[in-house]
């Protein structure tokens, strides 16, 4: 009897854990169908990228010595060390590997946020995971069957990426690496969506904290990288993992262990969690609101309203951003000392002075990559009210279309030159503190930022433009704003042809203060971003609305 | 004036789908005007080119004398619009949505406001992510109720409510409209049409198909006949306006078209009435009838009505997949 007991118990806890991913096979398959097409995208883009790359670099730096005085010029230069950190070997694998880590272990790590936080949290406020949860499925189904698609696709990019190098015949043992530094990037940020799908009731606030957590992580990384004194937090980064590993170079095969790790503590994480709250909500309760507001009594208002929140986050990033920059700004001369070779190769660009100049300009134009996704998303927030319905009633009122428009409108307009100036003053203030001489470097950091001002409101006038005459495909700004990320980051190391270089209007934004400042593409710049945003307007004035 | 709402003829297609097709629509001036209609006949797409948000493909809408489309806003100031699907602002308290809809629409009677919240029982303080569907009609509702305008566009507005608070939207509506209000109720609530409207138009395959008051329609229909007669009349058959007929003994039930009903009676008579019932059509039986369910038509029946049944049979299907 005791046996029977004892013998029963075991199955009777499995069970348990069995019921609650009941119906996980199901919902992957359905999470598989819905996100079949950005799955898609993701996946053969960032392989497409990585497969190019590796052959771009072996056609132009056939030679060693040309190699090994890239990798010279790159460990010197601390804009190099802070966008894309340090390189592992010569090689011509462990150069591709470097260049395509920048940007890919991003944005495999944006496609896991986007994937989990979309198959969790924003069907949860739907309501569609209501309508699951009702049928037999598991408690924890949605979440496991969203971070399963998402590790699945992390992993398949990781395969490409190493097929991609072995392929262009680099080393297995290095492709393998790299792959696994690639995919491992994802997971983690899988298991960091999963936990912020948790936290927050929203889908939108879910994304800004992980997307957060992504640039905190970045920062770190980029700080540990520049500052030899701080390089252990390198050790706190994802990004910085993936160099850890050191593709094509030392092989570190066992730092992949801490992808796992972070991910399977962080999938840990989100379980507990789901289980402490209820279907739909937070981990914290709602609070109740106002029961009048007499103050909401305009468009523009209410507009103000809706972005408040999300570019207070902006603001804080940018101030962040601006911190990095002007932390790093103010030691970069330091890298120099005590290493004539690389000293030698900077008197040739123009000293240490120069060094500096050229470590603002780069994190002007990474700001202004990044404040474009902010024009991109504060003009999508119309489409937003449009397909959640929550446009008709309003403009069943007395408020015309271009009125209502207007209110959004300034956000893509301002938020972008005051994100910029954010982060310039800071910046600048920072460096002048830290440097001891406020009169050079203020102005340089602020002029660095808010130069890039012109193109970041084209990337939001194109969005506004899709609105007003194509609702259905304002998703394609978001491309446009890759397409010029990846122009920027790989156009001139693979010598794409000047015109394709030119549709990117970051290409026409002069680099202050290492170039001079030329006015003219700015104001054409500003013309066409308004003309964009004119054409916007009147199309949605003539468009039904839906 | 004393039209309120004007449409004449009016196109409506997406794509490949005739969403409107020759809508014809009159509502007088302070008048409750129902507007029925199954799912996906084109109520909502009326309902938005009446506000300004469809543009027609052609033909003529007038609201408030003007053109909806050209004077949305002029208009939008002396009309409130409840949507039947009322989707708030997650982070917006209710109180805020009601203060917000209101005043852009150019003023709010607060004192109105804080009766109709109290009436409707809704806490203002929720946020809108908070609400259940019934909570969330009520936001609209209340704003809409809280403007001083001279016309209601009310779009399937009580869906969700519990029957406690549509009686009180009734008892608000009733109130408009002593008020002189117009009102364009579109509604599947048959029992609130019939307490509320002296108007009724039926939309069918993006068309009116019937207009006028509930009497007038009930004439378009059948009155139910169960009598007891001292002998079977010679001519009660089948047909020529008969249907359905059950002979048990001296017991006949059947239904009779009501512009038949003089005629038949007379012929009953014939036969001696012991005793007679005769049951009026129900609002029910009515959209039934125009909602497609009895696709057979009656003997004598215009053909082209026989044919806009079948094809509305057939719509339904296509809807139903």
């Amino acid at each position: 009897m005791t046996a029977t007991l004892a013998v029963s118990r075991a199955p009777a806890t499995s069970r348990a854990t069995r019921d609650r991913l009941t119906g996980t096979g199901a919902l992957i398959r359905l999470n598989l169908r819905r996100e079949r097409i950005p799955l898609l995208v993701w996946v053969l883009s960032i392989g497409a990228v990585a497969a190019s790359t590796f052959s771009t670099i072996a056609a132009l730096y056939p030679d060693t010595a040309e190699r090994a005085a890239l990798a010279l010029s790159i460990s010197g230069n601390p804009a190099f060390l802070a966008i894309t950190g340090p390189i592992s070997d010569t090689s011509i694998g462990a150069i591709s590997a470097w260049r395509i880590g920048a940007v890919g272990t991003s944005m495999v790590a944006l496609m896991s946020i986007f994937t989990v936080i979309r198959r969790t949290r924003a069907d949860e406020e739907t309501g569609r995971t209501e309508l699951l949860a009702s049928a037999v499925v598991g408690r924890a189904a949605p979440l496991a069957a969203a971070v399963t698609v998402a590790i699945g696709a992390s992993l398949a990019i990781g395969v490409l990426v190493a097929v991609a190098g072995i392929g262009s015949g680099e080393s297995a043992a290095g492709s393998l690496a790299f792959g696994g530094a690639m995919a491992g990037c994802g997971l983690v940020f899988a298991g960091v969506a999963a936990v912020a799908a948790q936290l927050a009731e929203s889908s939108r606030t879910a994304i800004g904290i992980a997307c957060s957590v992504l640039a905190g992580t970045f920062a770190l990384r980029a700080i540990g990288d520049v500052q030899s004194s701080l390089s252990a937090l390198t050790w706190l980064s994802p990004q910085g993992w993936a160099n850890h590993v050191q593709s094509y170079g030392g092989n570190n095969f066992a730092v992949l262990g801490l992808f796992v790790l972070a991910t399977v503590a962080s999938l840990l994480l989100a379980g507990a969690l789901l289980d402490r709250r209820d279907l739909g909500l937070a981990m914290f309760p709602a609070r109740l609101g106002p029961a009048t507001n007499p103050g909401l009594r305009t468009p523009e208002a209410l507009a103000i309203r809706l972005q408040r929140g999300a570019f207070i986050g902006w603001v804080v990033g940018m101030a962040a951003l601006g911190a990095v920059t002007g932390g790093v700004a103010s030691t970069s001369s330091d890298l120099l000392t005590g290493n004539p070779q690389l000293e030698e190769l900077m008197a040739k660009i123009g000293g240490a002075g120069a060094i500096t100049d050229m470590l603002l300009s780069t994190m002007g134009v990474l700001a202004g990559l990044i404040v474009g996704g902010f024009a991109i998303s504060s003009a999508l927030r119309m489409s937003g009210e449009e397909t959640a319905d929550r446009l008709g009633p309003v403009l069943a009122t007395a408020v015309s279309r271009q009125r209502w428009m207007a209110g959004h409108l300034l956000f893509v307009v301002l938020g972008p030159a005051i994100l910029l100036a954010v982060a310039g003053v800071v910046g600048g203030l920072l460096n002048g503190a830290l440097v001891g001489d406020m009169s050079g470097g203020f102005g340089a950091a602020v002029a660095a930022m808010l130069v890039q001002v012109p193109a970041t409101v084209v990337l939001g006038g194109l969005a506004v433009a899709l609105f007003g005459w194509l609702p259905r495909f304002t998703a394609l700004a978001w491309a446009a704003l890759v397409v010029a990320l990846l122009l920027g980051q790989l156009g001139q190391l693979l010598q794409l042809p000047q015109w394709l270089m030119d549709l990117s209007p970051y290409t026409h934004i002069p680099q202050v203060p290492t170039a001079e400042m030329r006015w003219a593409p700015m104001i054409v710049l500003v013309l066409v971003a308004a003309a964009l945003i004119g054409i916007g307007i009147a199309g949605f004035k003539r468009r039904d609305v839906d | 004036m004393s039209t309120a709402i004007d449409v004449t003829d009016v196109v409506k297609t997406f794509g490949a789908v005739r969403a409107l097709d020759g809508l014809n629509l009159s509502v007088a001036t302070g008048e409750v005007h129902g507007f029925l209609g199954p799912n996906g006949s084109g109520k909502s797409t009326t309902i938005r080119v009446l506000l300004g948000q469809l543009h027609a493909d052609s033909g003529t809408a007038r609201v408030l004398d003007g053109d909806p489309w050209r004077d949305a806003v002029q208009l939008h100031r002396r009309l409130a619009y409840v949507p039947g699907d009322v989707n708030l602002w997650p982070n917006l308290s209710g109180g805020e949505v009601i203060d917000l809809l209101a005043r852009l629409r150019g003023g709010i009677d607060t004192a109105r406001r804080d009766e109709l919240i109290e009436r409707f029982e809704l806490d203002p303080r929720k946020k809108g992510r908070a609400y259940s569907k019934g909570n969330r009609q009520k936001v609209a509702i209340i704003a809409a109720l809280a403007s001083d305008v001279e016309l209601l566009i009310l779009d399937e507005p009580t869906t969700g409510l519990d029957p406690l608070m549509e009686a009180v939207f009734q008892d608000c509506i009733t109130t408009e409209k002593s008020r002189g209000r117009t009102v364009l109720l579109s509604s599947h609530i048959l029992s609130e049409v019939e307490a509320l409207c002296d108007r009724v138009s039926i939309i069918r395959s993006g068309a009116v198909v019937e207009t006028g008051t509930l009497t007038e329609l009930r004439h378009l229909t059948r009155t139910a006949i169960s009598a007891e007669l001292d002998a079977m009349p010679p001519g009660l058959i089948a047909g020529s306006g008969v249907h359905d007929l059950v002979v048990d003994g001296a017991k006949v039930k059947f239904d009779v078209d009501s512009t038949e009903l003089d005629r038949v009676l007379r012929v009953l008579i014939g036969g001696g009435v012991r005793s007679l019932t005769a049951t009026p059509p129900t609002l029910e039986e009515l959209f039934l009838r125009h909602y497609g369910e009895r696709v057979e038509p009656a003997v004598g029946e215009p053909a082209e009505d026989h044919t806009q049944t079948r094809r509305f049979g057939r719509h339904q299907k296509v809807a139903a997949r």
